[in-house]
């Protein structure tokens, strides 16, 4: 079969809606792209841990600090499904962190940045968390199957995330003044943030249009965005909370919230490693790392000896 | 003392031993050496924690004086606290903080399994769940501690140090306080001493295969049960503490 | 045994039966260094809501698939075998218990 045929193949399977599974011909820029967004997505979720694991020991009550520890445990396995499905396409995981701790590789720019008061561990559930579901329930009708499939675990699993977070704020909310302010300055910082989670406008976004046409994505990313917006905006109302965005309106006519600009500026000065917390990050990614490395050696190493003295 | 009192302490310990060990564990979450040992660690400390707040709860019901488990964990300071000194230690590298768990799970087994047989409903309806939750606690961290024995020459000496380093915090486990010899008496909890040489054939056996030398020190520090801990305690409670102590009476 | 780039561990896929009497399914992949350490880790990984009774784990290059290319000829043939299927057969009204 012609390298054409293949291609053709392939598009009439997706346009089908059948999944791709891995053993199937696939072009080589779909596998490229896929790999790209899946260890991008992969790296999101590992790095996502450090800024809520950061007040695993400070949560206010064993409640909290059990919720707190269960659901960023919920992240690094997240990240692990993820890394997982990227390794179908044959990219293997070593590959994906070196580059990842190379510098090579994105990660959501949301987690550069930091996690300053305990009201940011609800502000991330709700509107970081809340974010990702949008983007995430999209992606489990995906079209390459073992990406999809993470996407349906994942869903199941995140729906606690996003809850766990709007009720931290709402016990905030109901509480003392300190607390309400507390809440409130963690909106103020987190919603812009959560906004350009969404990446970059379509008319600007690189791979928009060719991860629409394979089914990669189903959605635009303003889309999504604003679906975002509509179902949130009204919730920071129910709490009492204030979304800081001077041209935000409910518009009639469209039915949807008319809302600000987003400062892209700073999504890239983020992106190129100028966050508030990008060095840390990747500081705290990279020591985990190296230090561990004795300790998968030495696994793998009586491992080994194992296998050898059960032959003899 | 009155054996309402022996049982509040005791239980208050129990809580302590458990939220401090779980506390510390739940430090390697995002941090561990692979991703599926952070998932691994992170359950471990999931059932320390809800086992410490089972016994926080309960030793707040038969003090009678209406604390709660946040008080009880919130709201004591190292003084208070009545934990064994090895449960309190800093995580370390990766050998230290498995040989903690060892040494710790070698001794928290037996003493749950007879905790499954007292007469006191409570701490029986604790240890029945909990037992389950330490037989995978004490699998963990004895295969670990053959990886690391068995595995190459670096791990070796890591495991060989850490065992040095923390094998003199052993001895205060099998030391019973008043408290306990009341309630061993009275045939609620186990002698703690009579734990000793089941502990020992488990930290024997393990030690064999991951070629590791007992350490031969006989010192043993103790304190931790009585309040007298070492310094990491108190820098751990000011983390652990700092809103409710900041925010006093807020809820959360 | 430290080679110059690390060796990763060795891949698992890992098969969850979620109640007595089911077949266990396949639920995804993870890393361990050995079979036992496969187990402990699906456990910890996969089961951590309650969905598991049983855990089987496969290393990854044990697995023996058929190919895509193998798909026409493996799996149409059972297409037009329309009279394995029960609903082939027309019943008289009425009948009962069959």
């Amino acid at each position: 079969m012609s390298a054409q045929d293949n291609e053709a193949l392939f598009q009439q399977r997706v346009d089908d809606e059948q999944k791709v599974e891995p053993r199937d011909w696939m072009p080589a820029e779909y596998r490229k792209n896929l790999v790209r967004q899946i260890s991008q997505h992969a790296h999101s979720e590992v790095v996502g841990m450090l800024p809520e694991g950061n007040w695993i020991t400070r949560a206010p009550s064993l409640r909290r600090k059990a919720i707190l520890l269960a659901k960023v445990q919920d992240e690094a396995g997240h990240g692990l499904y993820l890394y997982s499905a990227a390794e179908t396409l044959g990219t293997g995981r070593d590959e994906m962190i070196d580059q990842l701790l190379a510098g090579k590789a994105k990660y959501s720019s949301i987690f550069n940045y930091p996690s300053l008061t305990w009201a940011d561990i609800g502000a991330i559930g709700w509107l970081v968390d809340g974010a990702a579901i949008i983007n995430q329930v999209m992606l489990c009708r995906t079209s390459y199957g073992p990406y999809s499939r993470a996407m349906v675990r994942i869903c199941k699993e995140e729906s606690f995330h996003n809850r766990q977070g709007y009720d931290i704020l709402v016990t905030l909310c109901k509480g003392t003044p300190a607390q309400k302010a507390m809440a409130q300055d963690a909106l103020d910082r987190w919603w812009w943030p959560s906004l350009m989670m969404f990446g970059p406008s379509d008319k600007d976004s690189p791979h928009s249009a060719q991860s629409m046409k394979w089914k990669i994505k189903r959605q635009g990313n303003d889309e999504l965005r604003q679906v975002f917006i509509d179902r949130t905006v009204p919730q920071a109302e129910l709490i009492g909370l204030k979304v800081p965005d001077p041209k935000l309106k409910w518009n009639e006519s469209t039915q949807h919230y008319d809302w600000g600009e987003i400062n892209w500026e700073e999504f890239h000065q983020v992106i190129q490693g100028n966050g508030p917390c990008n060095a840390e990050r990747m500081a705290a990614r990279r020591k985990a790392h190296a230090e561990g490395a004795w300790v998968r050696e030495a696994a793998l190493a009586y491992a080994e000896k194992k296998a050898k003295r059960k032959a003899a | 003392m009155t054996q309402q009192e022996a049982l509040f302490r005791f239980a208050l310990r129990m809580g302590d031993n458990t939220l401090v060990l779980g506390h510390r564990i739940s430090e390697w979450c995002g941090h561990a050496p692979v991703l599926e040992e952070d998932i691994a660690q992170a359950n471990i400390a999931l059932d320390l924690i809800g086992q410490a707040r089972n016994y926080l709860a309960y030793a707040g019901e038969v003090e009678g004086k209406g604390r709660g488990e946040d008080a009880l964990a919130y709201l004591r300071d190292s003084r208070e606290y009545i934990n064994a000194l090895i449960t309190e230690q800093p995580k370390g590298d990766f050998a230290h903080t498995i040989v903690r768990s060892f040494l710790w799970d070698a001794f928290h087994l037996p003493l749950l399994k007879a905790l499954a047989n007292s007469p006191d409903e409570r701490l029986k309806g604790i240890a029945e769940k909990a037992v389950k939750e330490v037989t995978y606690h004490l699998r963990h961290s004895s295969e670990w501690l053959v990886r690391f024995g068995d595995g190459t020459g670096e791990s070796h000496d890591r495991a060989q140090a850490a065992l040095n380093d923390l094998w003199r915090f052993t001895g205060e486990l099998f030391e019973a306080d008043d408290a306990e010899r009341l309630l061993a008496k009275a045939g609620i909890i186990p002698q703690l001493e009579n734990l000793k040489a089941d502990w020992n054939a488990t930290v024997d056996g393990v030690l064999k295969e991951a070629t590791l030398q007992r350490p031969a020190g006989e010192w043993m520090a103790s304190g931790g049960k009585h309040g007298m801990h070492t310094e990491h305690l108190g820098l751990m409670l000011a983390e652990m503490q700092v809103l409710q102590r900041t925010h006093p009476g807020a809820t959360w | 045994m430290a080679t110059k780039h690390e060796k990763d561990w060795p891949l698992w896929e890992i098969f969850i039966q979620s109640k007595r009497g089911l077949d266990h399914k396949h639920v995804g992949s993870l890393h361990a260094a050995d079979a036992q350490m496969a187990v402990e880790n699906a456990r910890d990984v996969y089961t951590r809501r309650g969905e598991g009774n049983s855990i089987w784990a496969v290393r990854a290059s044990d697995i023996h698939a058929s190919r895509p290319e193998d798909q026409g000829a493996f799996f149409d043939p059972a297409d037009d075998k329309v009279y394995r299927h029960p609903t082939f057969y027309p019943m008289p009204e009425g009948v009962k218990y069959i």
